[in-house]
């Protein structure tokens, strides 16, 4: 395996990290805007609690991301900055309004409660987002942007205003709803209601996904034969897994064991980014810029692969207490004042 | 308006709502660490209620500065993907490097804001310390990327004008960044500090006299005293630094249009190009060559040895250099005055005119740190990467760059309002909690 590959491996992890992880906290948006029931108050602290200790350290996957990017494949950065210019402004102003939405709320409660315009704003932007980065998604995945010689010779529009972009887009909020719905019910087992009304959603954003997953697929026989290359070429071991896990976590939803549910859905979600991944090897952009072809030189490509080793080894324990201090099946009990 | 000026107008606006809000993530912490820190050694619980109350504003503004960082990150690509596939390779390590940085604040951030009751008291001060430390180090690291804009270094190009050859390392320890990273890192805790005495100034002079006040007034003032020198030292190398490294942008600094030896200071006045001068300033002769070289008689080169379409723009330049000395000076002066008084009268000043002069220093620091910035930026034009690219040639071609730049405008209005607002609620339910516990004691010493 070459550097480049490594990096682009590493690169592709994050990418992977930030939508197990952000996503939910997107899907959290999701289950605020439509908290709904005689519990609806209760749904939005369950959401509150859940994001609050670790939002920020899971947004930060993205920006390792974007800077791996224009470090170890700057062609690659530049031609996705121009072809997808609006659909990244896009999810950037929806992220900016969602994280700051949401740290007011936090901090102070007092004055920006849920239901007021701030509380509206953090579950639109936490719709937005994810819509926007899946149709940008698409637009890679089907092959749409062109850039023979690292020059764009695409439009602004193109890739990601199609119908297949748009399927891709729903997809992707759909599974940032289903992934949070089913976190929520791990971290609500203790609390039967909770726990029914997060089951519920889970069930709904499950078979939303589902359908959705099947119209895109539908889609792609005539619009984007890229994709479809993919998923059944080099990735289809991992699209047949995706296919198999898929039922699995809707009968671990469906009777109630959260915690294979919150494997499973996970699960799903890596599946199918892998199966894009290895599908489009060794396209970074298909059809025109690959992983070697666009790569920094070796010099910048070692720098890079040595700063993500020291920094990894602060970085994974740091991880690891967080997740521990706040997410252990018994967290640690509050200190006696 | 032309794409370039629509970009830069939008990159132009986002680092400057975004430095603000990166600055207070960098001395903060530090605040914070120091008042928990003495908290547990002594005991005292003002210093706790303090470090909290610093943590729950600290909430929100981390915030802001995380998310208006990521659309810088944005940018980068989105309003200059030329540049950017140009020199990512090259100057891309150290933002690599900030992204772990970055990473680090947030993990501990999450742990110190939501775990005052998960942690030991020891715990919990301890995971303020890398909070404070990859702030600082975040500074250090996006500052090198901008260095090297300044004074490019560590690639060469072949003779097809591509990339040939690149050292990241040596990209990252460019010749500007031994004089620029250390001169913004200091300003981060002198804005931080001017700011922090600012709030508690305003509290003083409406005659709250509480222990919290005296004390969050007494950490800004030593925070902000210890780096308005260091601001001074580090600025002044820079300046010198700029001279032999970047001689249109020091020309443009004072004004200077013709060629010369001793060339005068300067103070203030506006460089007027069809006339080759600088009207209204104060002239102080051969100032200026012994401020650079410590030789009186040193050659300065003008802005008329450059070719006109290699020149930054002075007017912008000079105001911004003046402005940026002169806060900086005036700072410098206040917060001598404040130990000063301090020392002789064995207590803090409540002088009516310093207190309001500490209010004005707050917003003033800003105004000081944004106007330095501006002298970086506006003085490296017309480069994006010095002498080597055209910001012109580096910006996007993208359609519906005004709407964006009107959007972000909005959006950048919205959040500084609602920022302002909480932290004024939070601040008045701090002084109502205050006010119902009548039991912290003046000491501040419980136990």
């Amino acid at each position: 395996m070459s550097s480049a590959e490594l990096v682009a491996g590493i690169l592709w992890l994050a990418l992977t990290a930030y939508a197990v992880l952000a996503g939910a906290d997107f899907g959290g948006g999701v289950w605020d805007l439509f908290a709904s029931g005689p519990r609806a108050s209760q749904q939005r602290s369950a959401v509150a609690e859940a994001m609050g200790p670790v939002w920020e350290a899971n947004h930060v996957w993205l920006i390792f991301m974007i800077t791996g990017l224009f470090t170890a494949f700057p062609v690659t950065f530049g031609v996705l900055g121009l072809a997808l210019y609006l659909p990244f402004t896009m999810a950037m102003v929806g992220i900016v309004l969602r994280g700051a939405s949401f740290a007011f709320r936090a901090h102070g409660s007092d004055a920006v409660g849920p239901l007021s315009p701030w509380g509206v704003v953090f579950g639109v932007a936490s719709i937005v987002t994810p819509f926007f980065l899946g149709t940008a998604a698409a637009a890679v995945a089907s092959g749409s942007i062109h850039a023979p010689g690292g020059q764009l010779a695409s439009g602004f529009l193109a890739g990601w205003t199609t119908p297949l972009a748009v399927v891709t887009g729903l997809f992707a909020l759909s599974m940032c709803a289903y992934l949070a719905a089913t976190y929520l019910m791990v971290e609500n087992e203790d609390r039967p209601a909770l726990l029914a009304d997060f089951r519920r959603r889970a069930i709904a954003a499950a078979l939303t996904s589902g359908v959705l997953a099947m119209l895109s697929l539908a889609i792609s026989f005539s619009e984007g034969p890229r994709l479809l290359q993919s998923l059944t070429g080099r990735g289809l071991p991992l699209f047949v897994l995706a296919l198999l896990n898929g039922p699995l976590a809707l009968w671990a939803v469906w009777r109630s064991r959260p915690r294979i549910a919150r494997v499973a859905v996970a699960g799903q979600v890596v599946l199918v980014l892998w199966a894009w991944a290895v599908g489009q090897w060794p396209y970074l952009v298909p059809p025109d810029l690959t992983i070697s072809a666009t790569a920094a030189p070796p010099a910048t490509l070692s720098a890079m692969l040595i700063v993500t080793t020291i920094g990894g080894l602060i970085l994974l324990p740091s991880l690891w207490l967080l997740f521990r201090v706040f997410k252990a099946r018994n967290p640690q009990p509050a200190v006696e004042k | 308006m032309d794409n370039t000026t629509l970009a830069r107008a939008t990159m132009g606006t986002s680092l400057g709502f975004h430095i603000v809000f990166a600055v207070l993530g960098v001395g903060l912490p530090l605040l914070m660490s120091v008042a928990e820190g003495l908290a547990l050694w002594r005991r005292d619980e003002a210093w706790m209620a303090l470090a909290r109350r610093w943590s729950r504003a600290f909430g929100i503004l981390f915030a802001v500065g995380a998310v208006s960082g990521t659309v810088l990150s944005f940018e980068l690509g989105l309003l200059w993907p030329r540049f950017m596939a140009f020199s990512g390779a090259i100057f891309g390590l150290p933002f690599s490097a900030e992204g772990f940085a970055f990473f680090i604040e947030a993990i501990f951030l999450g742990l110190y804001l939501y775990g005052w009751d998960r942690l030991s008291p020891v715990k919990h001060w301890l995971t303020s310390i890398p909070i404070a430390l990859s702030g600082a180090a975040s500074s250090v690291f996006v500052v090198m990327a901008n260095a090297w804009m300044n004074t490019p270094a560590g690639f060469r190009l072949g003779p097809d004008g591509q990339l040939a050859q690149v050292d990241p390392v040596a990209a990252a320890l460019n010749p500007s960044t031994a004089t620029e990273d250390p001169h913004m890192l200091v300003s981060a805790y002198v804005v931080t500090g001017f700011l922090v005495a600012a709030v508690y100034a305003a509290g003083l002079l409406r005659g709250r006299n509480d222990i919290f006040h005296r004390r969050g007034l007494a950490s800004g003032m030593a925070m902000a005293a210890i780096a308005i020198v260091l601001a001074g030292i580090t600025g002044d190398s820079s300046a010198r630094f700029v001279y032999g490294a970047q001689p249109a942008k020091f020309a443009a600094l004072e004004g200077i249009y013709q060629t010369q030896r001793g060339a005068p200071l300067h103070i203030g006045g506006i460089p007027i190009d069809a006339q080759h001068r600088v009207l209204f300033a104060i002239e102080i002769p051969k100032a200026l060559s012994f401020l650079a070289t410590f030789d009186p008689n040193a050659e300065v080169r003008g802005l008329d040895s450059f070719p006109a379409a290699d020149r930054p723009n002075p007017v912008l330049v000079h105001l911004s250099f003046d402005g940026m000395v002169g806060l900086g000076l005036l700072l410098g002066f206040l917060a001598a005055a404040f130990w000063l008084i301090a020392i002789r009268r064995r207590s803090l000043p409540t002088r009516r005119a310093l207190l309001l002069g500490l209010v004005v220093a707050g917003p003033a620091s800003v105004a000081a740190m944004e106007s330095g910035w501006f002298v970086t930026e506006f003085g490296r034009q017309p480069w994006i990467v010095y002498g080597i690219m055209r910001t012109s040639q580096a910006a996007t071609t993208a359609p519906a760059l005004g709407l964006t730049f009107a959007i972000f405008i909005a959006i950048y209005a919205g959040l500084a309002i609602t920022t302002a607002r909480l932290l004024l609620m939070l601040a008045a339910r701090n002084r109502g909690a205050a006010a119902g516990h009548g039991n912290i004691p003046e000491a501040g010493r419980i136990s």
